[in-house]
């Protein structure tokens, strides 16, 4: 002790020493310096650039040039609300979103179900290892397989064309099949977390009072994981809303809400900017109720 | 963090105004310093840079004559290949980029927004000798000033699967006309371009006489909805709209699309890969009966260019006879040299391209014959001003780019 005070009192404090003191005297001064790195990112990164998106939303672009001209109008959203497509292509892209988490909610149940109930540790590990695999792979390259598979020439065809099918090709059908690929893994994740913390017990006691699987299920499991799915569906749902790649490789002719923003952004970002709006506010909404069903606890 | 840079704002906003009046004064000087160039140009090329940052269409930057300019000029080029025009007045928007190979649908945009600066032509001797007819064009000349170098021009082509496509149309109505498109639902191809309305007005221009469309880019409030209501119909025989060439080279390889709108750099990939796909015949010059539309790329260079000295070299080098004749064989347009139409020129860059001598290219690709081009609409940037006496009523880009997002659904 003596020897730190004779340290700390010396003509030679050091810098590093002399914040300490400061830090050690005021905790909250401490907490704020350690929090205004991250948090300043969060404002100025994240909540800055959406609010630039929503002022160049009000913004028009030059007829000749193409320029952007920071004239403040409601030019773009009247442009949204009376062109149909607009609504079209917003309501088509909500669609596939929901299809895709629905899709990947069926699938991921059983799964994670085994997973957290019937597997034995071994199996258990082999299966989580299988899941997130798809997910070292470069998202990429698995939509570039998913385009040459699909493909006339591709290997969908090859092998349901002895049964008398063919790929769907290019379009809707294919959009949703890859995004409810893609993001599978973020689904079966969450509902198997949920699963493990209902304790077996109360599936025994379910079962002890002469319960019907299929009304354990239904008024046990369901109830209970319900939280551990729609945590789930947030990332499902948000991660297909905005995909821009997928609908690009394997959408045909069909537009989407990513495809209309990619094709603005270089000749009216504005416009672009405008429609972003529309995923935005989706999402703030949908985060709203996922809230009240309790997902926050689960992600 | 604070340091010896925190500057106090109203400071910076007074250096910036500060800048911005020197710039302006400088600019001005320019003008007065009129030496036979054009205003605001460079007047004299110093010692290169050593780099170029590019911008250009697939095929316009490639070996050999890329290497060739790098090694003659110590210039190391950068390059970034565009799919649309928009792409290109975007990435020139950064100011990343020296220069461009602008079509007449991002040149004048370019001009318009200040993002290319006037070109001092005596630096470039061979323009001297570039055909004349691509000279002062309003796609590269604005009030009398220069913006730029043409490169070469060329048709969009009508290009199909021999093997599901017959018989070989002669006529764009084998994608735009209601009834033959929809024998091939869901195998069309088309360019993902609002300026791919253009391509349905001059259909129109053939088949619907009676709507008096004259150029293709002018279309008042009538011809550009019959245009639109066209590709509307046609929207659900489409397969893809491409932007990507190589992305459009792989269907047409796969067969997920077996006839569409394309350009020569994709029909001859496809024809090396033994693809069985045929174009328009070279005989016509490559045109459907209605004609098409095209383009006369001009070679720009970006206002805020950081590597001037390269990018002069290489406006100069790709209107050289030996370079632009290599680039227009192997992209297959014609040239916008002269000399490069010399057959001994011709033989020895398709040599250097590896490919087989064709001293006859010029003939064929009507690069001195000034009638041909009459068929050929070069795409341009639509304005309101219709450019004749129907006034201001014409339909401008943010129009066009607005319904081709319509069309799409």
């Amino acid at each position: 002790m003596e020897a730190a005070d004779a340290l700390a009192s010396g003509p030679k404090r050091s810098v590093g020493r002399r914040l300490a003191d400061l830090f050690h005297g005021h905790p909250k001064l401490g907490l704020g310096a350690l929090l205004a790195g991250p948090i300043g990112w969060l404002v100025i990164g994240y909540l800055g650039s959406l609010a630039v998106l929503l002022i160049a939303s009000f913004w028009t672009v030059d007829a000749l040039s193409g320029e952007t001209t920071r004239n403040l109008s409601l030019h773009n959203y009247d442009e949204l609300v009376s062109q149909g497509v607009y609504l079209d292509v917003a309501l088509r892209t909500i669609g596939v979103a929901a299809a895709a988490t629905l899709t990947d909610a069926i699938l991921a149940f059983p799964i994670a179900f085994y997973m957290a109930k019937l597997a034995g540790s071994r199996s258990k590990a082999a299966l989580l290892v299988a899941i997130l695999m798809p997910l070292w792979s470069f998202y990429l390259v698995k939509v570039y397989a998913w385009e040459t598979m699909l493909s006339a020439g591709g290997v969908i065809n090859w092998a349901l064309e002895p049964i008398g099918l063919h790929s769907p090709g290019f379009g809707l059908t294919s959009v949703w099949l890859v995004e409810s690929y893609l993001w599978l893994p973020y689904m079966i994740l969450p509902i198997y977390a949920g699963l493990e913390r209902i304790p077996n017990s109360l599936l025994s006691a379910s079962d002890d009072l002469g319960a019907h699987p299929v009304t354990t299920f239904r008024r046990v499991i369901l109830p209970l994981v319900l939280p551990a799915m729609v945590a789930g569906s947030i990332f499902t749902f948000s991660l297909t809303l905005g995909d821009y790649i997928t609908p690009s490789l394997v959408g045909g002719n069909v537009q989407f809400i990513g495809t209309v923003v990619f094709a603005n952004h270089a000749n009216n970002l504005p416009l672009a900017s405008a429609f972003t709006m529309v995923p935005l506010v989706v999402m703030v909404v949908y985060l709203m109720i996922a809230r009240r069903l309790g997902a926050f606890e689960h992600l | 963090m604070r340091g010896p840079n925190d500057r106090h704002p109203a400071k910076a906003a007074w250096l910036i105004a500060a800048a911005l009046i020197v710039a302006m004064v400088g600019i001005g000087c320019g003008g007065s310093d009129n030496g036979g160039g054009e205003e605001g140009a460079l007047q004299k090329i110093g010692k290169p840079e050593g780099e170029l940052n590019l911008i250009a269409w697939p095929g316009y930057v490639a070996d050999p004559w890329q290497s060739d300019f790098e090694k003659e000029t110590g210039c190391q080029i950068k390059l970034r290949e565009a799919g649309t025009s928009d792409e290109m007045v975007d990435q020139m928007r950064t100011g990343e980029w020296d220069g461009v190979s602008a079509s007449g649908n991002a040149s004048l945009r370019l001009v318009a927004g200040g993002d290319v600066a006037p070109v001092n032509l005596d630096l470039i001797p061979n323009y001297q000798t570039v055909f004349d007819d691509l000279k002062d064009q309003p796609y590269n000349t604005v009030d009398d000033v220069h913006y730029g170098v043409p490169h070469g021009r060329g048709a969009n082509l009508l290009m199909w699967n021999q093997g599901s496509v017959k018989p070989a149309p002669d006529s764009w109505d084998v994608m735009l006309n209601p009834d033959t498109a929809s024998q091939y639902n869901g195998q069309i191809s088309v360019y993902d371009d609002s300026v791919y309305i253009a391509d349905a007005a001059l259909y129109l221009k053939t088949h619907e006489p009676d709507l008096g469309i004259d150029n293709p880019y002018e279309l008042d409030e009538k011809q550009f909805n019959a245009a639109v209501d066209l590709l509307k119909e046609q929207q659900p025989n489409v397969g893809e709209y491409w932007v990507d060439a190589a992305k459009q080279i792989q269907s047409f390889a796969n067969e997920d699309v077996v006839v569409g709108t394309t350009w020569q750099y994709q029909y001859f990939a496809l024809l090396d890969e033994d693809a069985p796909v045929a174009a328009s015949p070279a005989s016509q010059g490559f045109l459907p009966k209605e004609g098409a539309t095209g383009w006369s790329d001009t070679w720009m260079i970006s206002s805020e260019a950081e590597h001037p000295n390269c990018m002069y070299k290489w406006m100069d080098f790709i209107v050289s006879p030996d370079a632009n004749a290599e680039v227009a064989q192997y992209f297959g347009e014609a040239p916008a040299q002269t000399k490069s139409c010399d057959p001994s020129t011709l033989t020895a860059a398709a040599k250097a391209d590896g490919l087989s001598p064709d001293p006859k290219f010029c003939d064929k690709y009507h690069a001195a014959d000034p009638n041909f081009w009459d068929n050929v609409y070069y795409w341009i940037t639509p304005v309101a001003d219709c450019g004749d006496d129907r006034g201001e009523v014409c339909k401008d880009n943010n129009e066009w780019v607005s319904a081709w997002t319509e069309i799409k659904g």
